[in-house]
């Protein structure tokens, strides 16, 4: 528990109080007042409404779209099954620029809605919402797939032979069931949108504003601090309480089912109405995530003389023509694949220990730290970023110019996955066999190592992978700190699109699928390593 | 409780072991520990665009015997405020990077220390906007000007516009795209420059009559130029369907300098008449560790070997009088005669009420 919450005091709370605290003090003196000067502000008060509308509108959408594939995922075997999970996973971990330009290219001019039946949707909210679509769409077929498939069909099927319709026996024993999944599903969602930054930015142009986007605009733009700090306190406000909400589901959940094997409830599809279902998930998969990443294939593959890898090739040397970078593009990968392993490890220790000791102990406070892992998750990067510049500056922890500072960053965001993997896991483990070895005479670190660890070892992976993935796609606060001069795939790609030129845009697509490559590689990995009956692998 | 507290014990050692095998597995630079006085590193804090080849930097510790460490956070206006903000305790020497639009901010806070860089003489007065302070020192200058798509104007037998007049003929419409702004550098750049053309008075009218004829905004200049402007890569990929585009002057010898094979002529050109010139400064930062190094460091940046290689690692303009071009600026690039400017202390007290009446004309 100590460590854990060390970090996170460290490495969160106290930057971020930090920064809050300067922008709302003047010499010492709280300056209250501003709250409320900030919130009668029209323009702000639009971007709260807006932020707040977009989120439950996005929220809907992609539970209506995605949960038929859940369903799916969950009940019907297909073949590619694996693979599919992982590409519908892919977007999650892009970074927002290059999403940005892959879905302009379904939305936008000369897209597929455009060729098709003359319809744009660039700039329009509809690209905000189908956006969020995309990049959600695996937090629910994840969340709630991964139950699913774990739900007894025979209790089902019981219902149905003491006479219950079909619909019937699914309302009142499936979809009870379901319920907490769901909801957890929908909370993550909502917290993803509600602090979204590079979607609305760039698809939906400059007359829409989220919370996040004006934080950055106040921080970063103007140092209007006051004013980025009172709407930091807002968003935190609105993000607690979506977290209390969503800690009351998932723990309504922990505790009231039983499980079984998912490779058990999965069938072949049978009759017209299941291979329909199948088909429709399918091509929805096949518009809405396929067809975007393969846009960026293609471009990273069409060269000024028809396709070929010349911008692979172009990847390899730092001066092919006149030299943007001071290494060559492709070292970013080996930066990122080093820092994000760095990552990995601080969030594995980190996110580990929390599991472990919320695992042991109950009370409110516990639980309360719980809730307060996945804050990283609703707060802003610059406000992050900006808050470690102030905080961490004196010996020992003048960390502002340490390469360190990188993956503690991506950790922040790691470990409420890291979490939210393990502690099921953790809580399934029999605390008999922990006490009995204990009893046998093992030491504390032994029962750890030869009771939980044999157990959990898969989660560990899972979670490992997942922290990884995340650590490979952050963007946010890695902008925002010093860096010395070795650029994360991320930031080389955003580095290439900000300068004109063929080869340029070429090299950036080509980083991007390369970036696509690695993620969907390790989450097959992964997919292999999915543990059979934990409930692992949701978040 | 207590099997809690040894977990965390050994989980503590175990992070612990982390990050110490971690530092010792880093070759990613520290922050020069030892001595202050005789560290050989100079720390230059800049923002992200900022690129030097590394035979000028070799050729930098060559001369003096220091080694440069560059840290790059975030875009420019995004670097300058955590120089702010690290008033006192920055984390470099030297910072690079402040344009004229910030300036006044950079000034106003008095981050920097006064230091009078040798060779100064070569620069001239215009561009010298701190006067006989020396807070600041010019190391380049750009232009944010509108560039057109040739093939497109080819293809209509149409002249390409010239001037920021000639936007909002009938000829133009719904040709242009420009950047948002409020939070995009040329975007403000292109604001300025009709500020600076049509004065106080005038320019919320032209931004009427521009918005009459269909100019369309998008948030950033990556979206503007790799996705609305039909003269790109991206925008030939993408389909685009804007011939114009508000970018750098330096944006056409990029396109050749980056194309494989490099074509004989550049695919786009520039409206001179539509430029804001920016002026990018370099200053000593108040509290670095290591004073001499960086004032070394300044010299160094306006001196000929850097002023020289500048042009093709950010594609802007050097500041001293006797700096040559590369071939590829002289050929493929434009001189900018009258551009646009605005003083840098009316743009630090304008600037927010500039850009939301720009807002509320052109965005709602």
């Amino acid at each position: 528990m100590a460590l854990p919450v060390a970090f996170f005091a460290v490495f969160f709370a106290y930057p971020v109080a930090a920064i809050t605290g300067r922008g709302l003090t003047v010499d010492g003196v709280w300056q209250f007042g501003r709250v409320g000067e900030v919130l009668a502000d029209p323009d702000i008060r639009g971007v709260l409404w807006f932020t707040t509308w977009q989120a439950l509108a996005s929220t809907a959408l992609t539970l209506l779209i995605a949960l038929p594939a859940a369903y799916v995922f969950a009940r019907l075997d297909f073949p590619g099954k694996q693979l599919l999970r992982a590409v519908v996973t892919v977007p999650f971990v892009l970074p927002t620029v290059v999403v940005g330009t892959a879905f302009l290219a379904l939305l936008g001019r000369g897209g597929l809605l455009d060729e098709l039946w003359g319809v744009r949707l660039d700039t329009s909210v509809w690209a905000i919402l189908l956006a969020h679509v995309f990049f959600n769409y695996a937090v629910v077929v994840r969340t709630v797939g991964g139950l699913w498939s774990q739900l007894d069909p025979r209790q089902e099927e019981a219902a149905r032979v003491l006479g219950a319709g079909r619909f019937a026996a699914w309302r009142r024993v499936t979809l009870p069931a379901l319920v907490p999944a769901v909801a957890a599903a929908a909370l993550m969602v909502f917290l993803f949108t509600f602090t979204s930054f590079g979607v609305v930015q760039i698809l939906g142009g400059p007359a829409y504003s989220t919370l996040e986007v004006e934080i950055y605009r106040q921080t970063a733009q103007f140092l209007d601090l006051p004013t980025a700090a009172v709407l930091t306190l807002v968003q935190f406000a609105a993000v607690g309480a979506i977290l209390a909400v969503h800690a009351w589901t998932v723990r309504r959940r922990e505790s009231a089912l039983r499980l079984v094997d998912p490779a058990r409830t999965a069938r072949r599809p049978r009759g017209a109405g299941q291979w329909a279902l199948l088909g429709a998930v399918l091509a929805t998969v096949a518009v809405l995530i396929v067809v975007p990443l393969g846009v960026l294939v293609e471009r990273s593959l069409d060269g000024p003389d028809g396709y070929g890898f010349g911008y692979y090739r172009a990847l390899q040397s730092a001066g092919a023509s006149g030299g943007t970078f001071l290494v060559p593009p492709l070292e970013a990968v080996w930066n990122s694949l080093e820092y994000a392993l760095a990552a990995t490890a601080i969030a594995l220790v980190v996110g580990g220990l929390a599991a472990a000791a919320l695992t042991r102990r109950a009370g409110r406070l516990v639980r309360g730290f719980d809730a307060l892992l996945m804050l990283p998750l609703g707060v802003s990067a610059v406000t992050v970023g900006f808050g470690f510049l102030i905080t961490l500056d004196e010996p020992p922890l003048d960390l502002r110019t340490s390469w360190i500072l990188v993956p503690l960053a991506q950790a922040l965001v790691g470990v409420p996955f890291v979490v939210r993997t393990m502690l099921p896991v953790l809580r399934a483990v029999d605390a008999r066999l922990r006490e009995a070895a204990a009893v046998l005479g093992a030491s504390p670190p032994r029962v750890w190592r030869e009771v939980d660890l044999p157990m959990v070892r898969r989660a560990l992976l899972v979670a490992a992978g997942f922290a990884f993935a995340v650590s490979l796609g952050e963007f946010g606060a890695t902008v925002f700190i010093a860096r010395p001069d070795n650029p994360t795939l991320p930031v080389a790609v955003a580095r290439l699109l900000g300068r004109a030129g063929d080869l340029n845009y070429g090299q950036a697509m080509a980083l991007s699928t390369i970036l696509m490559v690695v993620c969907a590689v390790a989450l097959l990995v992964l997919e292999r390593m999915r543990p059979d009956r934990s409930g692992a692998g949701e978040f | 409780m207590s099997t809690t507290k040894k977990f965390a014990v050994t989980a503590l050692a175990a992070a612990l072991g982390v990050s110490t095998l971690a530092a010792c597995g880093g070759d990613k630079g520290d922050s020069g520990s030892g001595d202050p006085k005789k560290s050989k590193t100079v720390t230059l804090v800049s923002h992200d665009s900022f690129n030097a080849s590394e035979a000028v930097l070799k050729a930098f510790t060559k001369e003096t015997g220091y080694t440069v460490k560059v840290l790059k956070s975030g875009d420019a206006g995004a670097a300058l405020n955590q120089e702010i903000l690290t008033k006192g305790s920055p984390r470099g020497d030297v910072f690079f990077g402040v344009d004229n639009t910030l300036l006044s901010r950079a000034l106003d806070n008095g981050i920097f220390t006064p230091y009078e860089a040798k060779g100064l003489g070569a620069i001239p007065q215009g561009v010298r906007l701190d006067g006989d302070k020396h807070r600041v020192t010019p190391v380049d200058t750009g232009d944010i000007c509108v560039n057109y798509d040739k093939k497109y104007f080819a293809d209509k037998k149409l002249a390409p516009p010239k001037s920021f007049d000639d936007l909002i003929k009938p000829a133009y419409k719904n040709l242009l795209v420009t950047e948002n702004a409020g939070s995009s550098s040329p975007g403000l750049g292109f604001l300025l420059g009709t500020v600076g053309q049509y004065g106080d008075d005038g320019w919320q009218s032209y931004w009427k009559k521009l918005r009459a004829n269909g100019v369309k905004v998008v948030d950033g200049w990556e979206q503007a130029y790799n996705e609305e402007f039909s003269g790109s890569a991206g925008g030939k990929k993408a389909k685009a369907d804007r011939p114009l585009v508000v970018s750098y002057a330096s944006s056409p010898p990029v396109e050749v300098l980056y194309a494989e094979p490099r074509p004989k002529e550049a695919p786009t050109g520039v409206a001179t008449g539509t430029c804001f010139r920016q002026t990018e400064f370099a200053g000593l930062l108040t509290g670095a560790k290591n004073e001499e190094g960086g004032k070394a460091l300044i010299d160094f940046l306006i001196g000929k070997k850097f002023q020289e290689d500048m042009p093709l690692n950010m594609f802007v303009n050097p500041v001293i009088k006797d700096a040559k071009l590369p071939e590829l600026f002289t050929k493929h690039g434009v001189v900018v005669d009258k551009p646009q400017t605005v003083a840098p202390e009316k743009i630090a007290d304008q600037r927010e009420r500039w850009v939301k009446s720009w807002s509320s004309l052109v965005l709602k």
